[in-house]
């Protein structure tokens, strides 16, 4: 069947709420009304109020309930309306969720799933465009997944749901209703053209931690996640430059062995997030490299990232990484 | 289920948690049942109703509330309890708590233990001094109650009635147990500094244990003899159980296999966890 991101989303949960009583959904404005995203779209009305809810404004107590809940035995997958505004929740994430497990010596644990809209290019200024995976990726025990596509996006949620540690599963606004490649002057394209629009409407997953090719090259690998697959490919395209592009798909668990196979092979990396550059994970992802592949390099490995300021509303266009500025570090790459 | 602050220890002892594995926990030794994890008390003991402690006041009293949740969502007539400290109320978590607990109508005693004192700070940093943490509760729309928190009766009758309460599906109680901390924060803290010597010696509620005592012992429940032979014989499981401790080991002179610290930080070690193995040669 042939959906948009949002559709996949609503599926993965719709089969999970339909195969496991342990699952609930809650979350602000999800319930009756469905989402702003419309991600939990009819599903209280099939599954009953009970399993589908509305919360409070309250992005603390939403994850400490569903703490106490995933710590009884449920599966409980919260939403927070906006990644921006996951900060009140980030003690209950850091300081219980991640170490329930650990501190407790597996006594008790913490298999929550925080769906979170992240990202920018939807005119929405800083409090609805951040990218903060790195600000979990550093946190020892959260799991931070990244989906890229529909297909993805169902198959990965349904493994996050399914796994027993926390998990920060952080959705691609900007990619729900179509794969935008990052030329924001041209008409939306829609998923329905893609391949991977094709989604079964029955149960699968996909592990966490194994990336994809989404495009074999040889002169270089590009390494990006969520909304950038889509920018870093077009960029790849423009700039005629044999490329390998791996989408990451999770930053914890990171697939280290894929990235490490392509770097060797190829001796250049290029590094795309939207999230502002310094500390951000373009950083851990280039300590990897060179700590594993530095005699491999033919050339120092480049970031391309969104700049070292907030996330500028105005000057949107100017802070997104686009595919022009994708070509240009491949060409400054193959120079090197 | 129990959600207790780091002052409850003696829910674990009444639920009849083995002494020994308690002081190894303390010591951190080989035999530490939260193998070296954890700091010393931040208990743990799941088959025992004890929730994981931490030592981030306030951060499980919202768990108490979602772990009633899910027992309210699977029909069992299960309840919880949580517990934060007079100073903690003015943390976001108690209020997001309280919140949730209201909202849902959760099966949960949410218990204050105003013992007076946040480390050096007073009650009255912590709420106005015109009101109690227990009339919180009125504009959440639940029941606020305010208890001697040193008549062990009193404490026995208003817990069981929140319990009552919660368990036909009537909701949250807040519950304000009003007592004194006569000693100090902690091994390193030192009361004097920001309260007077004598201030202990004036607390007029007295003694918990000692009133219980004198009420059973004007009722004739209880006899002195028996009194003393009790203590004899606890006195005695707390030495042989310390010494059995430390034959274990005590803190620096035994530990858990460091293998252990690579253990648990996700359900399955990632491949970050075993190669760091490998660099400590293991």
């Amino acid at each position: 069947m042939i959906m948009n991101m949002v559709q996949a989303l609503n599926s993965a949960l719709d089969v999970m709420l339909g195969k496991n009583s342990e699952v609930l959904v809650f979350g602000e404005d999800v319930g009756y009304f469905g989402g702003v995203f419309r991600v939990t779209d009819k599903l209280q009305k099939k599954h009953g109020r009970h399993r589908c809810f509305d919360t409070p404004i309250s992005e603390g107590g939403i994850i400490a309930t569903g703490i106490g809940m995933a710590a009884e035995g449920l599966r409980p997958v919260l939403e927070i309306q906006f990644a921006d505004y996951i900060l009140p929740a980030y003690d209950q994430l850091v300081s219980e969720a991640a170490r329930l497990r650990y501190r407790s010596n597996g006594d008790f644990q913490a298999p929550i799933t925080v769906r979170a809209p992240y990202g920018g290019g939807i005119f929405g200024g800083q409090t609805h465009s951040q990218s903060p995976e790195a600000i979990f990726a550093h946190v020892t025990g959260l799991k931070t997944v990244i989906p890229s596509s529909p297909y993805d996006a169902k198959g990965l949620l349904i493994a996050s749901i399914e796994c027993d540690d926390p998990i920060i599963f952080l959705e691609p606004k900007r990619l729900y209703n179509g794969p935008f490649e990052g030329y924001h002057d041209r008409p939306l394209k829609p998923w329905s053209g893609e391949t991977e629009s094709h989604v079964p409407e029955d149960y699968y997953s996909i592990p966490l931690g194994k990336a994809k090719v989404k495009k074999a090259g040889s002169e270089a690998t590009v390494l990006a996640y969520g909304t950038m697959v889509h920018v870093a490919l077009a960029g790849i395209l423009e700039s005629g430059v044999d490329a390998e592009l791996i989408d990451l798909r999770s930053i914890v668990p990171l697939d280290v062995i894929t990235i490490e196979e392509s770097v060797k092979k190829t001796g250049r990396c290029l590094i795309v997030h939207e999230a502002s550059k310094f500390s951000g994970f373009g950083a851990e992802l280039s300590a990897l490299i060179t700590e594993r592949c530095f005699y491999y390099l033919s050339a120092p490995t480049i970031r391309l990232a969104g700049w070292d300021v907030p996330y500028p509303h105005a000057f949107e266009w100017d802070y997104f990484p686009s595919p022009d500025r994708v070509a240009k570090s491949l060409k400054q790459l193959l120079e090197d | 289920m129990c959600f207790p602050t780091y002052r409850q220890v003696g829910w674990l002892l009444a639920r009849g948690y083995p002494l020994v594995k308690l002081i190894n926990q303390i010591f951190n030794n080989n035999d530490d049942p939260l193998k070296g994890k954890q700091l010393p008390v931040l208990y743990s003991a799941r088959d025992f109703g004890f929730y994981s402690l931490s030592g981030n006041v306030g951060t499980r009293f919202g768990h108490a509330v979602g772990w009633a949740m899910a027992k309210a969502y699977r029909n069992s007539d299960d309840i919880a309890i949580g517990f934060i400290g007079d100073g903690t109320t003015a943390e976001g978590s108690f209020h997001e708590a309280l919140t949730f607990a209201s909202v849902y109508k959760a099966p949960v005693i949410l218990g204050i233990t105003n013992n007076q004192w946040a480390i050096s700070t007073f009650t009255g940093l912590a709420t106005n001094q015109d009101t109690t943490f227990a009339s919180k509760a009125l504009s959440y729309g639940i029941p606020g109650l305010r208890v001697d928190g040193n008549d062990a009766l009193a404490v026995y009758s208003v817990l069981e009635w929140a319990a009552d309460r919660a368990r036909h599906g009537h909701g949250a109680t807040l519950i304000e147990f009003f007592t004194y901390r006569s000693g100090a924060h902690s091994t390193s803290d030192d009361p004097e500094r920001y309260r007077p010597k004598d201030e202990a010696s004036l607390w007029p509620l007295g003694d918990p244990i000692e009133r219980l005592k004198q009420h059973l012992l004007a009722n004739s429940e209880w006899s002195e003899e028996r009194d003393d032979e009790i203590q004899k014989v606890l006195d005695k499981q707390v030495t042989e159980s310390l010494k059995e401790a430390e034959r274990i080991g005590v803190l620096g002179e035994s530990k858990p296999d460091v293998r252990e610290m690579f253990e648990g930080v996700f359900k399955e070690q990632d491949w970050r966890v075993k190669e760091q193995l490998k660099e400590l040669g293991l």
